[in-house]
């Protein structure tokens, strides 16, 4: 039985079409992934899931539950993170977790989580004096402070150096491996297709595609790229010829051949050894769900 | 109302935690006495009907913190709550909103009376203080004027979008009131056309009603200044009711 089941939600803010009309599922113990730019309706949509807002028309059932109707029991029985919101700046990391566990039937010992996420340290500061990545590990704690089954994260990584966004998905991971399902929105199409098992990709209030990564990266047939360098100009008439090859790219001493096929870096490599041309710094670079979503919508996503 | 222990000590360890809410609550009336007090002492004169200065002053004073909480210390902090997203925050968890608003309530009553408390001390101490009244009756006409202005500063809160615009209207409404009101300045000092303004503001009845019963006036005598301060709670709770916002 499907975690969450939504049905043709859709939600209007005055005349602005938030959500538009959206179905889909989400199975029990996936990291599922709602990916796309900012204003694609992915806040306002898990904000329905959450039981903050009510949709205009469609139907939603989180855990069983409807949100509109059970939003005290089903949250429960979630784990929140809110995009944007904070906490009292002169609140002690001890009593924000002390206060929001006293908010649950059930609760467990954040002592321990608050070891597991290095903020042990923390405990006595006042959360104005966290780092961004401190404070989401904090806001990661709250959210699982009532042991949900069923954890929601929006937009977690934002503003975050690449070193924090790192270990927030080694979090996430960790949080899944424990046989919680996540459910999370991101702008990084990296961050989704690290992260997750499944990923929905909104735009414009719509969902344009929703596959594991690696489906959708494979069902586009998006190219992948050889990049190199050489010292001096050759021949490149060879390599369009090469039947996995569709497209090559020459300014100045850089190349960047766009083909599809596993066997395609070996037959490049091959023709140019051939050709004698002395080529340097040669790397691969696998097509990503950016390629995915510029293929698909004829815009890039905006960081 | 469960996590309502938790939220309630929280809300007093932020309450001290802010300087500026510490100051205008406990000390800022004090300091109102004892400058006040300094200058005319508290011999009884004909003026204030046989009482001293200071005895006239205290229950205007303490009209003037319960003042200080509805329309500077409630606007700033629950519209400032509101703008970071606590209150959404605490949305997305199972307690109950009433639980949030008996919190409020308690911790800003509490620390009200506290304010009023240290204020009567002190005029007990360094001036000899007199009270004609009977505790409970001035206990009672305290709670009414307190809630009902608790309410006002919901009102605002609710209204303003913003932490600052809140903060803004709440003090624009406060000073000219604390002056006007007869709080700081007694009524029979004033002209016919400020005493026309000061008609005009909640607070004069406030003053008027904890005087009264501070002298030990009889209820009846102030029927009037109860039936508005009951008016004023009830118009603003609805308004701040239809009007609040989590986010």
């Amino acid at each position: 039985m499907p975690v969450i089941k939504v049905e043709h939600l859709r939600k209007v803010y005055g005349k602005v079409v938030a959500v538009n009309d959206i179905s889909f599922k989400v199975q029990e113990g996936e990291i599922f992934g709602m990916v796309g730019p900012n204003g694609a309706g992915k806040t306002t949509t898990i904000e329905c899931l959450e039981s903050l807002r009510n949709p205009d028309s469609g139907k939603i059932s989180v855990l069983g539950l409807n949100p509109r109707n059970d939003g005290y029991t089903l949250r429960e029985r979630i784990g929140i993170q809110l995009q944007e919101a904070t906490l009292y700046d002169r609140i002690r990391v001890w009593e924000a977790l002390d206060l929001f566990a006293s908010f649950y039937h059930h609760s467990i010992d954040w002592n321990s989580l608050l070891e597991t996420l290095g903020l042990e340290d923390k405990r006595n500061s006042y959360i104005n004096k966290l780092s961004g990545g401190q404070k989401q590990r904090l806001y990661i704690i709250l959210a699982l402070v009532n042991d949900p089954g069923l954890i929601f994260l929006d937009e977690l990584t934002t503003g975050l150096d690449p070193q924090a966004r790192r270990m927030m998905w080694k979090l996430v991971q960790d949080i899944r491996n424990q046989g919680k399902t996540v459910f999370l929105t991101t702008h990084y199409m990296e961050e989704a297709e690290q992260l997750c098992n499944r990923v929905a990709i909104m735009d414009r209030g719509n969902i344009i595609a929703l596959d594991t990564p690696e489906s959708l990266i494979r069902s586009l047939g998006v190219d992948s790229r050889i990049i190199f360098s050489v010292k001096e100009p050759f021949e490149i008439d060879h390599l369009k010829k090469l039947k996995r090859v569709s497209r090559v790219e020459c300014s100045n001493e850089r190349v960047i051949v766009y083909g599809q096929g596993e066997k395609l870096v070996g037959e490049v490599v091959n023709m140019l050894t051939v050709d004698g041309v002395h080529f340097h710094d040669l790397r691969t670079e696998q097509p990503t769900l950016d390629d995915v979503f510029l293929t698909l919508t004829g815009h890039e996503i905006r960081d | 109302m469960r996590g309502f222990k938790k939220y309630l000590l929280i809300e007093f360890k932020l309450f001290q935690r802010e300087p500026e809410a510490l100051f205008f609550t406990l000390i800022f009336p004090l300091i109102l006495l004892f400058v006040f007090g300094s200058i005319y002492g508290n011999q009884p004169t004909p003026f204030f009907g046989g009482r001293g200065s200071v005895d006239v002053s205290v229950p205007a004073y303490i009209s003037i913190i319960i003042c200080i909480t509805g329309f500077m210390n409630i606007p700033l902090s629950v519209a400032n709550e509101r703008e970071k997203g606590i209150l959404k925050r605490l949305r997305a968890t199972p307690i109950q909103p009433q639980t949030i608003l008996t919190g409020w309530i308690t911790m800003y009553f509490v620390v009200t009376m506290l304010g009023a408390l240290l204020l009567i001390g002190a005029g007990k101490i360094f001036y000899n203080l007199r009270f004609d009244g009977n505790v409970l009756n001035f206990f009672i006409a305290f709670t009414l004027s307190t809630i009902s202005f608790l309410s006002l500063g919901f009102m605002i809160a609710s209204i303003a979008p913003t932490g600052r615009t809140a903060s803004i209207m709440g003090t624009i409404i406060f000073f000219p009131m604390m002056f006007l009101s007869g709080a700081t300045f007694p009524l029979q000092m004033m002209p016919e056309t400020v005493l026309q303004i000061s008609r005009l503001l909640p607070m004069t009845y406030m003053v008027q009603l904890l005087q009264g019963i501070w002298f030990g006036e009889l209820w009846v005598e102030h029927l009037k200044e109860v039936i508005i301060l009951a008016g004023i709670l009830l118009v603003s709770a609805l308004i701040a009711a239809k009007t609040f916002r989590w986010e």
